[in-house]
């Protein structure tokens, strides 16, 4: 099982160590830190690394490598989820999660990663019941801390652990019930240089944020539950009544918690809302490249297209740019080579572009690479799938909670090879 | 610490835990403290105090923790029990005797058949740590109601319990298909968990099932459809998931293709991907390509080969090579779409180009070589040994058709000491080529660069090469030009395939770190302990009883007896068919042995000599092991050409086949007075019968003939029998009977029965014998490597028949020794978990192929004797001839 766990920042320096059995030495890290020298990027670091006596899994989020020691054969997958779940720990109780904000809250942590592992054996993982174990730091507890001298650590131990449903705590109380769903869906695309699409898939979450007083029991219906033939669910969805009837029956967990993912995969089925028109040509003789980008609405269904951010790598041969955006603002980083340009909404009538000219390097051959376009956007009460929910009920307790669904579509990996 | 202040509690605990080491003899005053709280009416306190007790690691104190921990695995609360559990496993760490003293295994046990689903998953986690340290004893006994107890806590549990019972599940093996079946139903719901681990586990369990499942199951079908989605959802994952995903999708695309054939875009690659996850996603795209989206892979690769990333560059360069050689019909569109990126004169585009062009060619010889002027235009800007090496063997390949061929590799030349190895060699190798072609022009060249080669070289591999190549082209140029230019063996299609017998073992551990790194657990888990072997279960219908291996061999022994056939009835008209007369037509026996062995000769050598050359393409990758070095060059350099036989890996040898004692076949009071007894032998290619002619009547016997009737291998008299003198009474003669196997074909039964005539002045005498087998393998039975994966992989799994080999003491080494005098070549040796594994492969003088895999358990007399064949009936008859070969 999980041995030990090192947190290491981008600069090599072990900020945060915990063993769960006997204390591991830090030297363990050194085969860390060679594959780190090895990789050029961080995030080229391999997550499995052998060393004679140990194996380091590792993730890296938020500019943090997050290093377990394992000792024996357990599942790599095991481990990798579990410090996901540490990451999402922490950010759910910090806000963000960053070195800064780990040193600040160091005991939070400890007392936080004691209670998820015992003997290296996941504990408790749901956030529901780490908070009542420990409660997240608030200013106003802060103060109060100081001033009374009590902690964080909860005075009563979980109930949660005992129930069948152990993802919620029992005696939940609200004055105002709400029951809040969000889709969103986000297009993994990559768009070939003509413009046709090389392959696009739509990853779908359903989020929710439940406050109901008592033991909720809730379903949720769609309109077309046909799309979701690749699905994942939170634990409190039951199986088998998704399987007959296609309904989404569940007691919700306390608060916020994503209650399925999705992954649909069916080609026609994923509408691309937008284009990019794109001209970059390098000339042999000059140093000089021409530039120009125009950025458009496609199958939106007549929604708005907004947050628009194009982020390309240049090739390394370019030593500058000089670009004049019709709207946003754009910048480009000589050092990293990476151009970006914050367009903002698209206004069908008036396309934002991008153009202007390049200065190559002089007497270098053009670069042999193209640059990949990197797009971001969001669309508004637009789920691309065209998943929709039909009802939400509430069973098992008398009041009237208020209901709210919402939906988004962004742009995950949305790549355009130019 | 006997406060009632929770977190003044927890906080002395935690002290506890961290300082109880160092200061052993206070700690045991908190033991009374412990066993308080073990009794605690509040349960979360009880566990809380059993959690912290499993952690100080003082033996002293240990022993006073028993019996608090034993009331606590039999608290009433669930809670209290699953913490209990864990603490066994902490305890058995610290004191393993203790635990087992206790009877806290049998207890732990137990609760797998508690009715808390969290209980059982612990005790399931907690059993499974134990055992890892315990390979021995038999913790985790599962039976089809420990089964049941498990599947039904899986719905239930949280999503670590229910990875750590997937796995656990994984180890059963159902007793038939029914079974398999059923655990399967219920595991499915599984794969659509959040929990990327759940999943994975869940996928190990349904692959190692399903092997049991019959293909034409509507069930089988469904399962392969429902388990492509969540592979491809783990893909969406955040990169490190995505990595460990896309090693267990590779080992679950080589075993069952099928899956994901539709899914090729997924793996497409994006520019952000983190370079492991690329690499793994293009390795997957060629296991997947195929004719029916070729095109889109070749475009993807074309867009990869202008990526930033150098050896992702050269990695998407080799892939296409690659789609290549695996789909034939893309060949064109890869060797055109490689044009292109020569075209572009980046360096290192080039060079690799020109390293695949290479393999391309050896596929397809004698289609491409258009291109050859492209390629040899960009002959300056290579500067990577490897490229050099495939330039100059293309150029020493095609030296007919590139008219300056001798100045390009005059140009080498030049700074021949500079070169790598690898390009001298092909240098070598090149000239020599390139003088059998064009012998006037290039005397000279060939002469400088073999005085280069052995006179001022150091290495000894060059050195040899330039010495054999000396010799054969001053004794003899004809010899010279077969050897040197013989056609050479094909290479095979699928490159880097993982041996079928460790993708079965690695199937057994999707989703750990074996996965991973695609070596079994014992290949790096430190001191091997604790890993035991893990196989597919083999196919059980429940309908069917199995035929189990010690059947096999029972009817062996009494078949040996010769029978008799009687001289009336209707065997006489099949015999009277065949004309007792004249001597027996077909090719005379001596030139068909002469060729058999002048091809063997040639293409063993030529492979040898060869080895080197990067003709063993894709070889870099390959997980299999080494092939079992044939005699290599034991000899000093001096003797020429008895060195090139010495690389025929013993095909030259003379000490031939196991010869069986003879046997009486025709007993004189069935025959007249004539009693035959005789014996089959293979020697340096030839099959013959050793007959001893024994007159035991009161007459001369004169006008000896011989027949035989058609049988399974058309083996035939190759000349008429000739005894010179009359024999006269109590007298014995001798004589070797050549045989060939060009006679009419007929299936007997069994197989290797041999029904022959024999005549005289007094009558005509019939009888039947079996013949052994290995008669019958011939001299070039040694399979490629590749091809042998490939092969193996390509026989259905029915057509593998496992025999056991007892009573035989051998060594893995005298054992291939002792089987390749009769023919059967032991490719690869492989040593898995101290068992010894010999790849062997054969072939039949009528053709066919029999594959063997034999397991050697040092120290065990008895052997596993594994045969794929695509001829299962003969499978039985080779076992036999193993047998009859080891045990003499």
């Amino acid at each position: 099982m999980i041995h030990s766990l090192f947190l290491i920042n981008s600069s090599g320096d072990i900020f945060l160590e915990k063993h769960w059995k006997s204390v591991v030495s830090r030297s363990v890290c050194d085969y860390f830190f060679e594959a780190q020298e090895r990789a050029t990027e961080a995030e080229n670091v391999p997550p499995v690394i052998p060393t004679p006596h140990h194996y380091l899994l590792s993730v890296y989020r938020h500019k943090i490598f997050f290093v377990a020691v394992i000792q024996t054969e357990v599942p790599p997958l095991f481990v990798i989820e579990f410090l996901h779940r540490v990451v999402d720990t922490f950010q759910d109780y910090f806000g963000v999660c960053s070195e800064p904000v780990i040193k600040d809250n160091v005991v939070v942590v400890y007392e936080v990663l004691e209670e998820m592992l015992d003997n290296g054996f996941p504990l408790a993982t749901e956030s529901n019941i780490l908070k009542e174990l420990i409660k997240p730091p608030t200013i106003l507890r802060t103060v109060v801390n100081t001033i009374t001298g009590s902690t964080n650590v909860g005075e009563q131990l979980p109930t949660g652990q005992l129930s069948v449903v152990p993802w919620r705590r029992t005696g939940v109380k609200y004055t105002n019930n709400e029951a809040y769903f969000d889709v969103i869906e986000e297009i993994d695309a990559i768009i070939d240089k003509s413009g046709s699409t090389v392959t696009a898939e739509i990853q779908g979450v359903i989020d929710a944020c439940v406050k109901l007083t008592g033991m909720p029991d809730l379903t949720l219906s769609f309109m077309n539950p046909r799309l979701l033939d690749d699905v994942s669910f939170h634990p409190c969805v039951r199986f088998k009544r998704w399987e007959s009837e296609r309904i989404l029956s569940f007691i919700p967990p306390d608060g916020n918690f994503r209650l399925l993912s999705y992954h649909v995969s069916a080609q026609n089925l994923v509408a691309i809302p937008v284009y990019v028109k794109h001209s970059i040509s390098f000339r042999d003789s000059s140093s000089l490249g021409r530039f120009e980008i125009t950025v458009g609405p496609k199958q939106t269904m007549g929604k708005t297209i907004e947050g628009v951010t194009v982020l390309s790598q240049m090739p390394r041969g370019v030593l500058n740019m000089s670009l004049t955006p019709s709207q946003g603002t754009h910048t480009f980083d000589p050092v990293t080579k990476m151009l970006s340009w914050d367009v903002g909404k698209i206004n069908p009538q008036k396309l934002p572009s991008l153009k202007g000219t390049m200065s190559l390097q002089a007497g270098a051959s053009k670069p042999d690479e193209n640059p990949t376009i990197n797009l971001q956007f969001k669309i508004q009460q637009l789920a691309i799938s065209g998943l929709k929910v039909n009802r939400l009920d509430m069973y098992g307790e008398k009041y009237k909670p208020f209901k709210g669904i919402k939906y988004m579509t962004k742009a995950g990996k949305f790549q355009v090879r130019t | 610490m006997q406060t009632d202040n929770l977190e003044l509690k927890k906080l002395v605990y935690l002290y506890l835990m961290n300082y109880a080491k160092s200061q052993p003899d206070m700690a045991i005053m908190a033991v009374n403290t412990f066993v308080k709280d073990c009794e605690d009416p509040n349960p979360l306190i009880r566990a809380l105090a059993v959690r912290t007790m499993g952690c100080i690691r003082v033996d002293k104190i240990t022993e006073y923790l028993c019996e608090p921990l034993r009331k606590c695995l039999k608290d009433e609360d669930p809670y209290v029990r699953k913490t209990a559990a864990v603490c066994v496993a902490k305890l058995h760490d610290i004191n393993a005797q203790l635990v087992e003293d206790q009877g806290f295994l049998d207890t732990l046990k137990d609760l797998i058949s508690d009715s808390n689903p969290m209980v059982v998953a612990n005790a399931v986690a907690a059993l499974s740590e134990i055992a890892e340290s315990h390979p021995s004893s038999n913790l985790l006994d599962l039976n089809p109601q420990s089964i049941n107890k498990l599947l039904t806590a899986l719905n239930e549990c949280t999503e670590w319990g229910q990875i750590f019972i997937l796995d656990c599940l994984a180890n059963y093996t159902p007793k038939d298909d029914r079974e398999a079946q059923s655990i399967c139903e219920r595991v499915t719901p599984r794969l659509s968990h959040a929990n990327s681990a759940v999943v994975l586990s869940a996928v190990k369990v349904l692959m190692k099932f399903m092997e049991m499942l019959s293909k034409d199951l509507d069930y089988y079908g469904t399962l392969l459809k429902k388990l492509a989605p969540p592979l491809v959802t783990l893909l969406s994952a955040e990169p490190e998931l995505q990595y460990v995903a896309l090693r267990n999708i590779n080992l679950i695309v080589q075993k069952r293709p099928e899956i994901l054939k539709h899914e090729m875009k997924v793996f497409f690659v994006k520019y952000n991907d983190p370079i492991y996850v690329k690499l793994e996603k293009l390795d997957i795209m060629i296991r997947l390509a195929s004719q029916a989206n070729i095109a889109q892979v070749l475009a993807e690769l074309k867009e990869y080969a202008t990526e930033v990333d150098v050896d992702f560059v050269r990695k998407a360069v080799r892939a296409i090579g690659r789609c290549a050689i695996k789909v034939e019909q893309s060949a064109e569109r890869c060797v055109s779409t490689l044009l292109d990126l020569i075209q572009t004169k980046v360096n290192y585009v080039v060079q690799e180009a020109i390293v695949v062009i290479k393999d391309i060619f050896r596929k397809y010889p004698n289609k491409y070589e258009s291109v050859i002027a492209t390629l040899c235009e960009n002959l300056d800007s290579l500067d990577e040994p490897e490229a050099r090496a495939a330039m100059i063997w293309i150029v020493g390949e095609y030296a007919e058709r590139i008219d300056n061929a001798d100045e390009l590799l005059e140009s080498f030349l030049e700074g021949f000491h500079d070169e790598s190895t690898q390009v001298q060699l092909q240098l070598l190798t090149a000239i020599v080529k390139l003088f059998l072609k064009k012998p006037t022009e290039t005397q000279e060249l060939v002469q400088q660069v073999l005085s280069l080669a052995t006179q001022d070289s150091d290495n000894p591999d060059l050195r040899d090469r330039g010495y054999i190549y000396w010799r054969l082209l001053s004794t003899d140029p004809v010899a010279a030009k077969e050897v040197v230019l013989a056609e050479k063996p094909l290479i095979s299609e699928e490159t880097d395939l993982i041996e079928p017998t460790l993708l079965d073992e690695l199937i057994c551990y999707i989703g750990t770190l074996a996965s991973v790194y695609h070596k079994p657990p014992s290949a790096f888990v430190e001191g091997g302990r604790g890993v035991v072997h893990k196989s597919l279960p083999p196919r059980t219908a429940s309908n069917e009883s199995t035929e189990s291996p010690e059947t096999a061999p029972a009817g062996a022994p009494t078949a040996e007896q010769p029978d008799v056939i009687p001289t009336q009835g209707d065997l006489l008209g099949d015999l009277l068919n065949l004309d007792l007369g004249p001597p027996v037509s077909g090719p005379p026996l001596t030139t068909s042995s002469v060729q058999m062995g002048a091809v063997d000769l040639l293409g063993g050598g030529l492979d040898s000599l060869m080895g080197d050359e990067p003709e063993g393409i894709g070889d870099t990758n390959f997980g299999a092991p080494p092939p079992a070095a044939p005699a290599r060059l034991g000899a000093p350099i001096g003797s020429g050409l008895s060195d090139l036989f010495d690389l025929t890996s013993g095909v030259g040898t003379l000490s031939g086949s196991y010869v069986p004692p003879k046997a009486v076949w025709l007993p004189a009071m069935k025959a007249k007075g004539l009693e035959i007894s005789g014996t089959f032998m293979r020697q340096v290619g030839s099959i013959s019968m050793d007959l001893q002619l024994t007159n035991k009547a009161l007459q001369v016997m004169t006008d000896f003939a011989i027949q035989f009737n058609r049988n399974s291998f058309g083996l035939a008299p190759a000349a008429p029998l000739q005894v010179h003198a009359p024999l006269s009474p109590n007298q014995t003669v001798e004589i070797s009977l050549p045989l060939n196997t060009v006679g009419s074909v007929m299936k007997m039964d069994p197989l290797n029965n041999l029904q022959v005539a024999v005549k005289n002045n007094i009558d005509i005498f019939y009888f039947s014998t079996l013949y052994p087998l290995h008669i019958l393998f011939v001299e070039d039975g040694k399979m490629d490597r590749q091809m042998f994966l490939a092969t193996w992989k390509d026989i259905p799994n029915e057509n593998e028949a496992q025999f056991q080999i007892r009573d035989c003491s051998l060594n893995a080494e005298a054992v291939s020794t002792k089987l390749q005098n009769s023919n059967i070549f032991t490719i690869a040796k492989r040593n898995v978990e101290g068992q010894d594994m010999l790849y062997q492969s054969l072939k039949l003088t009528n053709g066919i192929w029999v594959l063997a895999e034999l397991r050697i358990q040092p120290g065990s007399p008895s052997f596993t004797l594994s045969l794929k064949c695509r001829a299962p009936e003969v499978s039985q008859h080779v076992y036999q001839a193993y047998e009859t070969i080891l045990k003499n």
